[in-house]
């Protein structure tokens, strides 16, 4: 090969990774979370005081309180079937989490409770919570139920929109609440918060370090 | 000696090309006239859902600012242009009345907990292996007809909310 072509291949080799580098850090700068070591990095949010007891409906049609998840991590996220984009977000968040977490996941018990009880009856939580994760619990109940577990948690919701239409919306808060085995809140997570940063915050809870 | 480094140089020439093309074979991508549609997508959904949210990157390669103001599709009865937007920890999805604006020279994402196009009475469910037909309407660049990939229930997660 002469001079001139094995500098012809090299810049062409030089070119290829500039080009290279230049992809992977852009790819890298689109997931800028990933990158942060932090575990309690964006979207993680000290405890607060929420939570207490409850008596709902699960998705198979059985009437459950607090009580029945006593000794476990509850991941709590309060949302509506209807719900397009959000909900369907933090749910496979929460799923990817559980997968994240392995065998630790048998700790853990993640909970979708709606704030739409008219329209998320009995079969529709439970066809909806099937699809997203087998351990996945979803709860309904009356009005006045939901609406004392919401008083519990803090969560704001309300219908929007004034008109008539069943296809309404509604908007809600959107955190993912950690709750101990002693029901008290460990962390919030907000939407910014990743799968990973979820799984290593649980982690770092089941497993303190000594 | 110098033909081998050469003969070392060339072939990282060429691994770093297959990298590159390799990247982009997941993604799929549409255009029409300056605009450039990079790969649309949405969930599959659970048997007896109502409701199911499109995404996609939009880049505007034109010097004019250019907007989306209307979708379609054969797999719901609406189709809307909507953003999720957190205000005090509550998040309302508001009606995006003007359409979604991109303006010249930029690249506007429609994900998770962003901008999205929400599909409501889906005739369906959305299952994977099965694309959902879109027509997006342009204000500039006018039509074109996309499909929507349908991933699982964790797809597109990757990247995250909130960019």
């Amino acid at each position: 090969m002469s001079r001139k072509n094995l500098a012809l291949v090299s810049l062409l080799a030089a070119v290829a990774l500039v080009i290279v580098a230049g992809i992977v850090s852009w790819r890298l700068d689109l997931a800028p979370e990933h990158n942060n070591a932090s575990p309690a990095g964006m979207g993680v949010i000290n405890a607060a005081p929420v939570g207490g007891p409850f008596e709902l409906v699960d998705h198979t049609g059985t009437t459950v309180t607090d009580r029945r998840y006593a000794g476990k991590y509850l991941l709590v996220f309060f949302g509506f079937t209807f719900c397009p984009d959000i909900c369907p977000t933090e749910l496979t968040k929460i799923a990817e989490t559980m997968d994240l977490l392995g065998a630790d996941s048998a700790m853990v018990q993640p909970l979708f409770i709606t704030v739409d009880p008219q329209r998320d009856t009995v079969p529709v939580l439970a066809d909806y919570v099937t699809h997203f994760h087998p351990a996945l619990v979803g709860l309904s109940g009356t009005s006045k139920q939901i609406q004392d577990v919401a008083k519990a948690y803090k969560v704001y919701f309300a219908r929007a929109g004034a008109d008539d239409s069943a296809d309404y919306l509604m908007n809600h808060s959107a955190f993912i609440y950690l709750m101990g085995p002693d029901g008290a809140n460990l962390k919030l997570f907000s939407p910014r918060a990743t799968a990973e940063q979820m799984a290593t915050v649980i982690r770092a809870q089941l497993r303190p370090a000594s | 000696m110098r033909c081998s480094y050469a003969r070392r140089l060339s072939g990282l020439f060429a691994a770093a090309m297959v990298v590159v093309f390799a990247s982009e074979a997941f993604a799929h991508e549409y255009r029409v006239r300056d605009l450039a549609i990079d790969h649309p997508w949405t969930r599959s959904t659970p048997p007896t859902a109502k409701t199911a949210a499109g995404y996609m990157t939009l880049t505007n390669n034109d010097s004019v600012d250019d907007r989306l103001i209307a979708v379609r599709t054969p797999a719901a009865k609406t189709a809307e242009l909507h953003r999720s937007e957190q205000k005090d920890g509550v998040m309302q999805m508001r009606r995006q009345e003007n359409g979604i604006p991109i303006p010249a020279g930029s690249s506007v994402e429609l994900a998770p907990g962003g901008y999205h196009i929400m599909m409501t009475d889906l005739s369906a469910p959305f299952v994977r292996g099965k694309d959902v037909p879109l027509t997006l309407v342009f204000e500039k660049a006018g039509e074109v007809a996309v499909e929507l990939r349908v991933e699982a229930p964790t797809g597109g997660q990757m990247h995250g909310p909130g960019h």
